[in-house]
């Protein structure tokens, strides 16, 4: 006789807690044939002005922790990740009715894929910075930074290995983000929350929500404490809207992606999200 | 130091500013407090003042200007009192083709040739006057300085006994370097005093930092500063024999000192390049220089000399080619 | 006599030799535009210099169209060789008419002649130069092997720097790839119409370079053109936003420079002379007409007076008047409607509570001048420490530590430049880091190199210009059918790298 389960509640992920809705809203997710999985909290914009107000708060000690220090808190996210595969499998299988092998290389490359990113944050900024050799007695140096609070589309047919390929870049160079997670697939959003909460990642540096992007996505492209929007896996919204939305400030903006290797790992992925700085010196023996 | 020094007494602003007697330790702390100079912002300013262009009757008075704050200078092993006649002929006639043209403000020589100097004058001797050329007289083991604090002192006080109205002294430059800022300091204040007559009025002293050998600006703006505050008349940037001599970014800072020590006390301290500048096109530029730092004010002779002895030909041309309208040649001014 | 006053030393304008009209410049010819033409004045005497064609939509047309065939004929075939020789020559032409330009600048805009003569022209030569030596080494800019020119590049420059921002934008354009079509501000387009007649000189293949005049229809026709690959636009903010949304859900791409608001910050161990020359250059160079200015200086409390005092000493030996006076260091105000904004902000300023102080200057009676003017007790909600007055105007606020400096400094929507004047190397690093602006001056300001990126933070605007970087704004990692942003602030990426690192192998 089998045992019977004891199912999670799936909530929010709002600087390192775990909050409902703020407007008490929960939303079904079903199985690809659908089956009730669980309730998923339904973000409200309120929420997302919480998680604004997380993100900007957790900036300064990540953009500033060194890049050795972000590259490794990075790394155990995979370390942790590793450690829950099986967990993430079942949750893929569930939801997105794919076989244990595909979901088994959805998770493995996800893993990876974090890997890759993390390899990079003691590395963007020598490949993307550079010596400029100006005319003058001047010490002169350009170093990308990172762009501040990034507000994120997830894509939407991917449980994990989009929304890693959407949130790990962004993270890299020291941003901070939230991150609306897929409207029909969010348990793996929520389950790498736990492992974000448990790892060394200060809680504010990723803020996840779940429920509708429609709904959710404008406030944050009109949000003036945002500095950039990717809207990767916005395709199906109005993301022109978006877009001009987020023209007000002037926020940086990643066009919706298609096809079937969206967000594929690139370093474009990072340096978008960055800002460059230049730094000029007078030098003088006397 | 010994008796007869401490007896010796330095600017009074600046033991006021000092509440206290002037100690190696307390010109250290003075000294290292006054902000520093950015070179680079420096020499953009003295290139952007060196751009200015004068024009018409800006230039024809900046030609005569420039004569008038002329020390015409001979330091050479070789002068004779057969130069040094010479040269005084020249600063009293500069140009003979032009009675307009007006004297230089002082001949500049070694100490032993201060007789032949005041001889060759004459009746054109300043000689404690506000009118007539004065004579200045480098002294204090110029150039380098090398010699006891004796020797600099009768080094000085023969040249004023001589009748030098105006003497060039040396700082010690290895002290400087080696911040023993009390040693120069009581030097400077020692041959002021050498520069009392028995009339118990001084020679000018002029005090000569050797900007070549300081080399950096924040040791020239220090020791433009221990120069006035020991009681220097006139800050010149050099003896002449070491490279660099004047350059506009160096006279620009000791400018800037003059500056704030008016700014702080409401003294009128000389400054004197000496030294390279050998163009008119290059003098007016620190005319520009002086105007624009410190106040047109400064563009007389009791504070601001050139130490030159071929630009005052050059300055003789162009002022011919203003006259006359077309370019003038070597041939047609007297070497001296 | 006073010799502060110097002589009048006129530059002479007789090197010009302008045309009565000048049409619009497309195909490698000057055309006849069928808008409606204007006049283009000089703002020191507001006599009238020459007559200007207006582009309407049917102009932008042919000029999109002149410059998509060159792009498809001849620029995106030839060799990257020998575009990198066009913008040598090109840079060579500059350089010979370089006084013909500078005065013709400071004829048509009003700035000093000794900026355009020291600053602008040499610099518009520079940066061809640059660019020239990248053209055939597309390879190491950091967009991977190969990568792809863009397209048509529509380029819209504002009236503080006409050459120099043409320059900006030209050189790199050409030198990825593209072909151009530029619309130069509606008050200062005649070195950009000087500037096509070099590319005659330079035998340009027609239709690379296409340069339209007109206002902001002319611009705006251009912004939204449907066969125009990417806009580069350096002006306002409130046109930059206008271009990000008209844009939006296109395939352009985009780089704005913008406006900003800069903190200059002088700590009280700063080189206090060049920290003053530092000042009065970051805020009155071109008149204030520039976008990085040091507008809000940031001067510590326990200096605060010292400074303002050198300040004002210094201010006064400025000399305002003719632009093409040698001598002069602050020139006429670009246009009226400018010198009315600065008017308006400058006296929301004094009944804001402010503080107002300009030097005793005569300002001539024709043309458009405005004084250099200083306003102490500042406080950082006041407009005047907030808005972009855009002319030479100085805003003087207090902090007590590095990190009330820092912060006041950020507290900006704007975030392009700024100013640190400290004899502390350490203390320069750290602020450098922590403030949120693109380009960072240490013990100087207002210095520009082709080699050196530039552009902005926030509502700054976004992409650089100047550098590996600014040309990165023009280019595509071979194959890619477009970049990963509407916006990257360096396109940089490998191609070996966007192959999916996995674990299924």
């Amino acid at each position: 006789m089998s045992r019977l389960a004891v199912p999670k509640t799936y909530k929010l992920y709002i600087g390192g807690k775990f909050p409902r809705s703020e407007s008490g809203r929960t939303y079904e997710v079903v199985t690809k044939k659908g089956a009730f999985l669980a309730n998923a909290a339904q973000a409200s914009r309120k929420d997302a002005r919480d998680a604004v107000v997380s993100a900007r708060g957790a900036l300064s000690g990540w953009a500033n922790a060194t890049a050795y220090n972000r590259g490794q808190v990075l790394y155990r996210i995979a370390e942790l990740l590793e450690g829950r595969r099986v967990q993430f499998i079942d949750e893929i299988v569930q939801s997105e009715g794919v076989s244990a092998g595909a979901a088994t290389r959805q998770v493995d490359e996800a893993i990876d894929r974090w890997v890759w990113y993390a390899g990079w944050a003691d590395k963007y900024v020598q490949v993307t910075g550079n010596a400029n050799p100006v005319s003058g007695p001047y010490f002169n140096l350009s170093v990308p930074e990172p762009t501040g609070v990034v507000a994120i589309v997830a894509p939407q047919d991917s449980s994990l290995l989009g929304l890693v390929s959407v949130v790990a870049p962004a993270l890299v160079a020291g941003n901070t983000v939230v991150v609306l997670a897929s409207e029909r697939l969010p348990l793996s959003a929520i389950s790498l929350s736990e492992v974000l909460a448990t790892s060394d990642v200060p809680g504010g540096v990723v803020n996840i929500l779940t429920g509708s992007s429609a709904e959710v996505a404008p406030w944050l492209a009109s949000h003036a404490d945002v500095n950039a929007i990717d809207l990767t896996g916005a395709a199906a919204l109005d993301w022109v809207d978006l877009e001009i939305a987020a023209a007000g400030t002037l926020k940086r903006v990643i066009r919706p992606e298609g096809g079937t290797d969206l967000a594929a790992p690139s370093l474009d992925r990072i340096t978008a999200l960055t800002e460059t700085k230049t730094v000029w010196h007078t030098k003088s023996l006397i | 130091m010994t008796d007869t020094q401490k007896a010796v007494v330095p600017r009074p602003t600046a033991l006021e500013l000092f509440d206290g007697p002037v100690t190696d330790a307390s010109l250290r702390r003075y000294l290292e407090g006054i902000p520093g100079v950015d070179a680079v912002g420096l020499e953009q300013r003295a290139a952007g003042l060196g751009t200015r262009s004068i024009k018409t009757s800006s230039k024809k008075w900046a030609l005569d200007t420039i004569i008038e704050l002329i020390d015409l200078t001979t330091l050479e092993g070789a002068d004779t009192p057969g130069k040094v006649r010479s040269l005084v002929a020249k600063a009293v006639t500069p140009d003979a083709s032009d009675p307009s043209t007006p004297r230089v403000a002082a001949v500049c020589v070694y100490g032993d040739m201060v007789p032949y100097a005041v001889e060759a004058l004459g009746s054109h001797h300043s000689a404690g006057t506000d009118s007539g050329i004065n004579v200045a007289a480098v002294a204090t083991a110029f150039p380098s300085g090398r010699a006891s604090l004796a020797i600099k002192l009768s080094d000085t006080a023969d040249a004023v006994d001589a009748g030098a109205d105006e003497i060039d002294m040396v700082i010690d430059r290895g002290a400087f370097l080696s911040g023993r800022y009390g040693q120069v300091y009581d030097e400077i204040v020692a041959v002021k005093e050498a520069c009392r007559r028995s009339d118990g009025t001084y020679a000018h002293l002029k005090v000569i930092l050797e900007t070549g050998e300081l080399n950096t600006y924040d040791n020239v703006r220090r020791a433009s500063w221990l120069a006035i505050l020991a009681g220097g008349d006139f800050i010149k940037t050099s003896t002449g024999k070491v490279a660099p001599a004047a350059t506009l970014p160096v006279t620009l800072l000791m400018l800037e000192v003059v500056r704030d020590w008016h700014r702080l006390t409401g003294e009128k301290v000389g400054v004197k390049p000496a030294g390279g500048i050998r163009t008119s096109k290059d003098a007016i530029k620190y005319l520009v220089t002086v105007a624009e730092t410190v106040g047109e004010e400064w563009l007389q002779p009791h504070l601001f000399r050139f130490g030159a002895s071929s630009l005052l030909n050059d300055v003789l041309l162009q002022r011919q080619k203003m006259s006359t309208g077309h370019y003038s040649g070597a041939d047609y001014v007297t070497i001296d | 006599m006073s010799f502060l006053n110097y002589a009048p030393a006129p530059e002479s304008t007789a090197i010009l030799n302008l045309k009565s009209e000048y049409g619009l410049f497309i195909n490698g010819e000057f055309v006849d535009g069928h808008g409606t033409p204007f006049s283009t004045i000089s703002p020191a005497n507001e006599k009238t210099i020459t007559t200007i064609a207006s582009a309407n939509d049917e102009d932008v047309d042919r000029a999109v169209a002149a410059a998509r065939k060159a792009y498809d004929k001849t620029w995106s075939r030839m060799s990257g060789s020998d575009r990198g020789k066009y913008l040598f020559r090109i840079a060579r032409l500059v350089q010979e008419r370089a006084r013909e330009l500078a005065v013709a600048e400071s004829l048509d805009n009003g700035k000093p002649i000794k900026e355009s003569r020291d600053v602008d022209v040499p610099l518009v030569a520079a940066w061809f130069f640059y660019y020239a030596g990248w053209a055939d080494k597309l390879d190491y800019a950091g967009a991977g092997a190969n990568p792809a020119s863009l397209g048509v590049a529509g380029q819209i420059i504002p009236w503080n720097f006409p050459l120099l921002m043409l320059a900006w934008k030209i050189a790199p354009a050409l030198a990825a790839g593209n072909t151009v079509v530029l619309k130069p501000a509606e008050t200062t387009p005649l070195t950009a119409l000087l500037f096509a007649e070099i590319l005659q000189q330079a035998d340009l293949p027609p239709g690379v370079v296409n340069i339209i005049t007109g206002a902001g229809a002319t611009g705006s026709a251009l912004v939204n053109h449907t066969d125009v690959n990417k806009i580069a636009f350096t002006g306002s903010t409130n046109v930059g936003r206008g271009i990000a949304k008209a844009i939006a859900g296109t395939d352009k791409r985009v780089t704005l420079e913008l406006g900003g608001k800069a903190a200059n910050i002088v700590f009280d161990d700063a080189p206090i002379d060049q920290a003053i020359e530092g000042i009065v250059n970051g805020i009155f160079f071109n008149q204030g007409h520039v976008c990085c200015a040091g507008s809000r200086l940031l001067v510590q409390e326990n200096i605060h007076d010292e400074v303002v005092d050198r300040l004002k000493e210094r201010l006064s030996t400025l000399r305002l008047g003719d632009p093409l006076d040698k001598n002069t260091d602050i020139g006429a105000i670009n246009s009226a409607a400018q010198l009315e904004r600065i008017k308006t902000l400058s006296d929301v300023g004094e009944s804001e509570g402010a503080e107002r102080w300009s030097p005793d200057c005569e300002l001539p009676s024709d043309g458009f001048w405005f004084a250099p003017t200083i306003f102490t007790n500042v406080s950082t909600s006041h407009r005047i420490a907030r808005e972009e007055v855009f002319g030479p105007v100085l805003s003087v606020l207090t902090f007590r530590t590095p990190a009330e400096a820092i912060a006041k400094a950020n507290n900006t929507p704007y975030g392009l430049s700024a100013g640190i004047w400290s004899d502390k190397g350490s203390r320069i690093l750290a602020v450098a880091d922590k403030l949120r602006a693109g380009v960072i001056w240490a013990n100087t300001f207002n210095r520009f190199d082709p080699a050196s990126p530039f552009g902005g933070y926030k509502e700054s605007g976004y992409g650089r210009e100047g550098g590996r970087h600014g040309l990165a704004a023009y280019l595509k990692p071979a194959g890619s059918a477009r970049a990963v942003t509407a916006a990257p602030s360096a396109d940089i990426t490998d191609t070996a790298l966007t192959t999916q690192k996995g674990s299924d192998k």
